[in-house]
């Protein structure tokens, strides 16, 4: 059996005769930069990491299990629970997969509103991940200012919902209520706001040299390498390839906007930095483009009890969270509950890219290399 | 204090034993409650200041406007259990904190507060607290060490080598001044600045060594974008990781009195410490000025000192290992001796303004 200290390598010669010797630490889970309970076992020497261990199941639930034990409209709470700052989003995609299945076409009205509360969220956990990466980087500032601006939207959504981190909003077949009567009025306001504040956020922070120093070429990763790691969202797009399942196989109401897909050309922190920043500009222009003229509709298509009984068969529906793709899988026996649920979680496969981008570099790379990836750990262990 | 002491020597003029212990315990008395009263002010001031950056209010709970929240902090800290981990070096673990301080009081004890308020008015001030601040270090260094966890190991490795690179850079732009002025005493630094303060005295020099010294003592007070040692986000909390209780108020409050410090030195050596702002010929002015005491004249020039040091704290992200030391030996100690050459041919020549 090889232990971890077999994979050591003792008394390594430098180049000035010294002789150093590699040892092991622990990153989490109990540590502020892994932002909740990933492990790093860090293979180091001196301040170089040379090797990653990610060790995984600190916050594992088997939400894939409970998934067979529910029904199929319960499938959307326990999605919450999975990458909580796109809460909305994953409820869509589970929403969507039954949907499917059930071959029912939601209306006009549905699609548009559940565009415009996915991009509100994709803006809302980008602003988040910015407060974050600004402490990361040692900054405190940042943090406040992203939280500040991150509750506008939280306030948006409690007045519709009623709930603020977990929504359980859209359900198999439209929303659970209506819009709020000031949802179109707080998000003109909350646009008019946010769009010089998000100035403000590049000048304070993208425009710092420390902040382009520590973040240029560190922690690169070209597309081919990404992609053979099952890396999707801004972790991909900064290394150039402009996947995005909402201009390559468009849902909702994506197909009737107009919008960009940034993309990095290098690879490294700072172009995922900036592909998040742009997203931003981005969500706020396509929800510009809906928010004019939501149509009028009914805002559920089925009947609230109706127990769902999908045909017997295989269904898949993925879409584009903030943090890449999130995939639902399930397969169906005609019952009432599904014989087999299983997500596929963008962060999990965004993990393994540092196994790539982190070796090589300082301890202080590596947490900037993490916070760049966005990583929700409770999505990974599911 | 002299006057206080020369009274003191007529009272009994036989008996200078007496004399000494009198003066020896009420500067000691002085001094240490000098440093809880700054450490109390400075970490009050920071929180406010960091939470009006930051959009939010601060403390406000405690006393009026929250003032009283770092004294309770301070006993909460004090009634904490003193824990020492088992794999810990013991005594070494007990002995670190205390050499800190220790090096934060004795640095107190030579400020010159004014003219007359200097506890130890030393002909080499300057050199001593050059040598003391060098000393600080060793505290850090210990206790990272003493505490036998990795995460504390790299946090005091990264102290030792940042503080001792960063030291000279301090140490070049202080011998700038000491060139200028032509002292090592701390009081005759200042009345060397009579006529103006070497910040601007001195052509671009004082203005150089300023901000090298700036830069250099935000490193040596271990403050963002400098703060390796404690790289929250990184190390967790450097050094300290393994300290609680008193034992870590100890390495918060040095780390205060150090930010104090290094002003006051920065307001004595380049803002004329507790001499008044003269401007040429505006008499009714200069005399206005004259009528402000030395200590508040001091104390306002190191306050403005430290504000500019939180703004860095609150503005900045922190910089990685590596390129904080190629910042410190390819850019600032090279720009240091220049400067010290420049300064010492200013100096020769008497080209400074107002000689």
């Amino acid at each position: 059996m090889v232990t971890l200290n077999d994979r050591i390598s003792c008394h390594t010669p430098n180049q000035d005769g010294t002789t150093t010797q590699e040892y092991f630490i622990n990153m989490g889970p109990q540590h502020p930069s892994t932002h909740g309970v990933l492990r790093l076992i860090l293979k180091m020497d001196g301040e170089t990491v040379n090797d990653i261990i990610p060790v995984l199941g600190y916050i594992h639930r088997g939400i894939e299990k409970k998934a067979e034990a529910v029904g199929y409209r319960q499938q959307v709470h326990l999605t919450d629970r999975l990458d909580y700052l796109c809460a909305l989003m994953n409820n869509w995609a589970v929403s969507a997969a039954i949907e499917k299945a059930l071959n029912l076409e939601v209306n006009d009205r549905i699609q548009t509103v559940r565009t415009i509360i996915a991009e509100l969220q994709r803006i809302q956990s980008h602003q988040l991940w910015w407060g974050v990466f600004g402490m990361d980087l040692g900054a405190f500032t940042p943090f406040l200012y992203g939280f500040r601006d991150r509750e506008k939207i939280t306030e948006i959504f409690e007045k519709t919902m009623g709930a603020r981190l977990t929504m359980n909003y859209f359900q198999p077949g439209g929303m659970m209520y209506d819009i709020h009567p000031d949802f179109v009025k707080d998000i003109k306001e909350f646009i008019k706001y946010f769009r010089p504040i998000l100035k403000e956020y590049e000048d304070l922070f993208s425009g710092n040299i420390i902040v382009q120093e520590r973040l240029k070429n560190v922690g690169i990763i070209d597309a081919q390498t990404a992609l053979a790691y099952g890396a999707t969202g801004p972790v991909l797009r900064a290394s150039g390839m402009p996947l995005d399942l909402r201009k390559m196989q468009p849902y909702g109401a994506y197909s009737k906007v107009n919008f960009t897909v940034p993309v990095g050309t290098v690879g490294d922190s700072w172009d995922r930095y900036q592909v998040r920043i742009q997203e931003m500009y981005q969500s706020l222009l396509i929800i510009e483009q809906l928010i004019d003229n939501i149509p009028d509709g009914p805002h559920m298509t089925m009947k609230y009890a109706a127990k769902i009984k999908p045909p017997a068969g295989r269904y898949y529906t993925q879409m584009e969270t903030a943090r890449g793709i999130f995939g639902t899988f399930f397969v169906s026996d005609g019952n009432d509950r599904p014989y087999r649920m299983h997500f596929r979680t963008p962060n999990f496969n965004n993990l393994w890219s540092i196994l790539k981008m982190a070796p090589g570099g300082r301890v202080a790379d590596l947490v900037a290399i993490l916070s760049s990836i966005d990583l929700v750990v409770p999505d990974m262990d599911r | 204090m002299k006057s206080l002491s020369f009274y003191i020597h007529n009272l009994y003029q036989n008996q200078q034993w007496l004399d000494f212990i009198l003066y020896l315990g009420l500067g000691l008395i002085l001094t240490l409650s000098l440093m809880s009263v700054v450490a109390l002010v400075l970490v009050y001031a920071e929180r406010k200041i960091a939470a009006h950056f930051q959009c939010r209010l601060g403390p406000m709970r405690v006393g009026w406007h929250g003032t009283l929240q770092t004294v309770a902090d301070a006993l909460k800290l004090l009634l904490k259990e003193d824990l020492i981990p088992k794999a810990a070096d013991r005594f070494l673990f007990a002995l670190a904190p205390f050499l800190t301080v220790m090096a934060a009081l004795l640095s107190l004890s030579v400020l010159p507060f004014s003219l007359s308020a200097t506890l130890s008015n030393m002909n080499i001030g300057l050199l001593f607290l050059s040598a003391i601040s060098g000393y600080g270090v060793l505290g850090i260094l210990i206790g990272g060490w003493a505490s036998n966890n990795k995460w504390s190991l790299l946090g005091a490795m990264r102290a030792g080598a940042q503080l001792i690179s960063y030291e000279l850079s301090m140490t070049l732009s202080l011998l700038s001044i000491v060139v200028l002025s032509g002292s090592l005493n701390l009081n005759e630094i200042i009345a060397s600045q009579a006529q103006g303060w070497w910040i601007w005295r001195a052509h671009l020099v004082g203005f150089i060594s300023f901000v090298i010294y700036i830069i250099s003592s935000t490193a040596e007070t271990n403050r963002t974008p400098f703060d390796m040692a404690e790289g929250e986000s990184e190390l967790t909390a450097g050094f300290h990781t393994e300290y609680s209780g008193m034992r870590f108020a100890f390495f918060f409050l040095s780390e205060y009195v150090n930010l104090f410090i290094v002003s006051a030195i920065g307001s004595i050596l380049f803002l004329g410490g507790w001499m008044p702002l003269h401007i040429g010929e505006w008499e009714s002015f200069n005399a206005l000025m004259d009528f402000v005491p030395g200590p508040i004249w001091f104390l306002l020039k190191t306050g403005a000192l430290i504000f500019l040091s939180m703004w860095f704290r609150w503005t900045f992200p922190r910089l990685r290992v590596d390129q904080l030391m190629r910042f410190e030996w390819k850019f600032l100690l090279p720009l240091g001796l220049i400067n010290l050459f420049l300064s010492s041919i200013i100096a020769l020549g008497g080209f400074y303004f107002f000689p």
